[in-house]
């Protein structure tokens, strides 16, 4: 059963809503730069999707008060939920049975790592305490859209936001909930900079997916939330379907804690699992946005189960993370967002700054705008811990 | 539609539960504000050399989950859903600092790779090689009751046969500093503490994990099945009684077919009011509360779930988790409600199978 798509919202660095997001991607223009909003030993060396509004920015664009306890994992939340639930043309949250599941991979450490110390000190920052919880986060976004039904979170890094579509959908097939406001939100912290540092798969340049020469990710933060609603609402009240979540699937390649497997058998698995729920074939699908996050270990990983799943008929493939940088836990979500722009617009987004062709196999990625007929999407999410997602997206 | 039984359990707490017969060896504790988990020994689940890397809470998720899967007699499980409010905060505490201390210099990854939420789910994956459905649920008191919701949908579905299910959370000595700095914490003044009748603010703080197998067939190892779950995120207390009487209408049950209620009441005299309805709607209804032994945190109310299935499966309510005199002949029916601060609200029902 497939669940319709009645409104998005977005924020990322290339783009403060759906329009502005769009016209990015298709003009070419990266998100990609210096990191200005705060200060870390590795500026000169990382280049981030950061967007470029200070935190006080937000809270007014928010209409938050000075005293507010919102981190910024939450703001930005809070301002894609709310354009989603405003493209939906949706005025009352809780008329209906809706719910909010957003997903988070470090939820409000962006206050944690700032006011670490100063906690013990001074007692006018204590109220950000509570504000790192994972939970938290989610519960001001639903509080500043006046949602009180079932409110959750998802956390299963990179692909989180996947997930919470997942089981937005399911809430829906199974009948618990008429709607679901469904996405993610990430901000860019010292904790995730230095972690992916230490791991050596931060890039110093501007990322390169699926190229040979690869030299690791770019780290960002967005936010983008879907409003899913049930078949019967959506006749009910006449809704204007934007796209339809028509499969999806879930695996875990259980091969390392961090790294992808060489063969990409979670990956495999959740292409796998996503195309049958759907009842779609391999040839229906008109495009992959990819998880290409130009890690060297994922761009072969996920490069050999595309080829797996799709054998010598790969559709067009783009990862859209030349322009965004990786924004963890959010990305899945920003990309359901440009998969569903995809169909809309009947378009191919450019895989930026590729040039050599991988060795180890022979899949380019389409990397100028194309435009052709796009009825349906394959959108992948891998994170650590082995989390494997696709989810499918439709026009009809 | 498939029905959700609960077919194996395994719970760590603060508590001996892991190693002796249900609630058989209780201690009360009214002296401190923080109590740890009785970790059994893992020789028997985890390598030594890999046990002195791991996370608390790895720990204890893959030797709950042993046990749970043993006692169904399962050994692969089609999806692991873990619900963990922290995940593995400790690691994430010491990545952080030592970020902070060191001025983003001399990092090493290990802390890093522990810290993420879903390190529990992907450990335990990683160990039994299972490649299913795998998530990890984050949100406060309801992490758990997700993870719930989500297996139960899909066992209903029939998606699958069986899967482990367990809610996990883990002390972490810088973010109890700061749970202490905003009185979220029980102080030293306030003591003895106790869960009924207190007069304090805060709670005890604590840890645990408690793990389910869940499947479609009822075997001899059933605890009971799982009839219904519903979350809410928002209630104000004279709210309660209209949300839980929406709840069992929905799902075509009376008060008078509840034949045991667990609350769970916490000691925090600001938000206890919550439960109010143990004098009200619930009065005549034998009443169990389960905080007083396992102290609060995240997913405490996984924990009552495997009291509330060990009642139904034992057919008795054991002295120390009663609230109230009331007794039945029978536990067919028992509701499960939590809430943490007037945030996260669950209603469960488990039955007689």
């Amino acid at each position: 059963m497939k669940v319709a798509i009645t409104g998005m919202g977005i924020i990322s660095s290339i783009g403060n809503n759906v329009e502005e997001n769009y016209a990015a991607l298709i003009s070419g223009k990266t998100g990609i730069s210096s990191i200005e909003n705060f200060d870390t030993a590795h500026a000169a060396v990382i280049k981030v999707g950061e967007i470029k509004k200070s935190n006080q920015q937000l809270a007014q664009q928010l209409g938050l008060s000075a005293d507010n306890d919102f981190s910024r994992t939450s703001m930005l939340g809070a301002i894609a939920a709310q354009q989603a639930l405003e493209n939906a043309e949706i005025k009352d949250c809780n008329e209906y049975r809706t719910g909010l599941v957003s997903a988070t991979s470090v939820g409000g450490m962006d206050m944690t790592e700032k006011f670490y110390y100063d906690y013990f000190e001074d007692e006018s920052c204590r109220r950000y305490i509570t504000s790192h919880d994972c939970g938290e986060v989610t519960h001001k976004i639903a509080e500043h859209i006046g949602l009180k039904g079932l409110v959750t979170t998802v956390s299963t890094a990179c692909s989180s936001a996947a997930n919470a579509i997942m089981i937005g959908a399911r809430l829906i097939q199974s009948g618990q909930l008429d709607r679901v406001i469904v996405g993610g939100t990430d901000a860019l912290a010292k904790f995730t900079i230095n972690g992916f540092k230490t791991l050596m798969i931060l890039s110093d340049t501007y990322n390169t997916p699926f190229d040979n020469n690869r030299k690791g990710l770019n780290l960002g933060e967005a936010a983008a939330f879907l409003v899913l609603e049930s078949d019967a609402m959506v006749q009910k009240e006449n809704k204007k379907v934007l796209a339809y979540v028509s499969g999806f699937g879930n695996a875990n390649d259980a091969y390392h804690q961090t790294a992808s497997s060489e063969n990409g058998e979670g990956a495999f698995l959740a292409m796998q699992k996503a195309l049958k729920m759907s009842g779609l074939n391999v040839s229906d699908i008109d495009y992959i946005n990819a998880h290409g996050t130009a890690t060297p270990n994922n761009d072969l990983s996920e490069g050999r189960a595309i080829l797996r799943v799709f054998g010598e008929n790969v559709p067009e493939f783009s990862s859209t993370k030349g322009f965004t940088g990786h924004t963890l836990a959010a990305a899945a979500a920003i990309e359901a967002v440009y998969s569903v722009l995809a169909l809309q617009n009947n378009v191919v987004f450019p895989n930026l700054n590729f040039k050599t062709p991988m060795e180890e196999f022979d899949l380019i990625p389409q990397t100028t705008l194309k435009e052709k007929s796009i009825s349906h999407v394959l959108s992948n999410s891998f994170g650590f811990g082995g989390n494997c997602s696709t989810v499918l997206f439709s026009k009809n | 539609m498939k029905t959700c039984y609960i077919n194996g359990t395994g719970c760590i707490s603060t508590q001996n539960t892991f190693e002796t017969d249900f609630l058989s060896e209780v201690t009360i504790n009214n002296t401190e504000n923080v109590i740890y988990a009785n970790q059994p020994s893992y020789k028997e689940f985890i390598a030594p050399a890999a046990s002195r890397r791991m996370a608390k809470g790895v720990k204890m998720g893959i030797a709950a989950s042993s046990k749970a899967l043993k006692d169904a007699n399962l050994t692969m499980p089609e999806a692991i859903i873990i619900g963990t409010g922290m995940g593995c905060v400790e690691d994430s505490e010491k990545f952080l600092k030592s970020i902070l201390d060191n001025k983003e210099e001399f990092l090493t990854p290990t802390s890093f790779i522990q810290s993420t939420h879903n390190t529990v789910g992907g450990q335990i994956a990683l160990g039994l090689q299972c490649k299913g459905y795998n998530f990890t649920y984050v949100n406060g008191a309801v992490s758990f009751e997700t993870a719930l919701l989500d297996a139960k949908m899909q066992i209903e579905n029939d998606e699958v046969e069986s899967i482990l299910v367990g809610g996990i959370d883990e002390t972490g000595t810088y973010t109890l500093s700061l749970h202490k700095l905003i009185n979220l914490v029980k102080s030293e003044e306030d003591k003895p503490y106790s869960v009924l009748n207190s007069n304090s603010k805060g709670i005890v703080h604590s840890e645990g994990a408690g793990f389910f197998v869940l499947e479609n067939e009822k075997k001899e190892s059933s605890y009971a099945l799982v009839e219904a779950v519903s979350l809410q995120s928002s209630l104000e207390t004279e709210e309660v009684s209209d949300f839980i009487a929406n709840f069992l209408e929905a799902n075509n049950l009376k008060i008078s077919d509840i034949d045991a209620i667990v609350l769970g009441n916490n000691g925090d005299v600001e938000f206890d009011d919550y439960y109010d309805i143990s004098n009200s709607l619930f009065k005549n209804t034998p009443q169990v509360y389960y905080k007083h032994l396992s102290g609060e945190y995240n997913t405490a109310s996984a924990f009552g779930f495997w009291i509330a299935a060990n009642i139904i499966k034992n057919q008795d309510i054991p002295e120390v988790v009663s609230m109230n005199a009331l007794k039945k002949e029978a536990y067919s029916t028992i509701l499960l409600y939590n809430q943490y601060r007037g945030k996260d609200h669950s209603l469960i029902v488990l039955k007689k199978c």
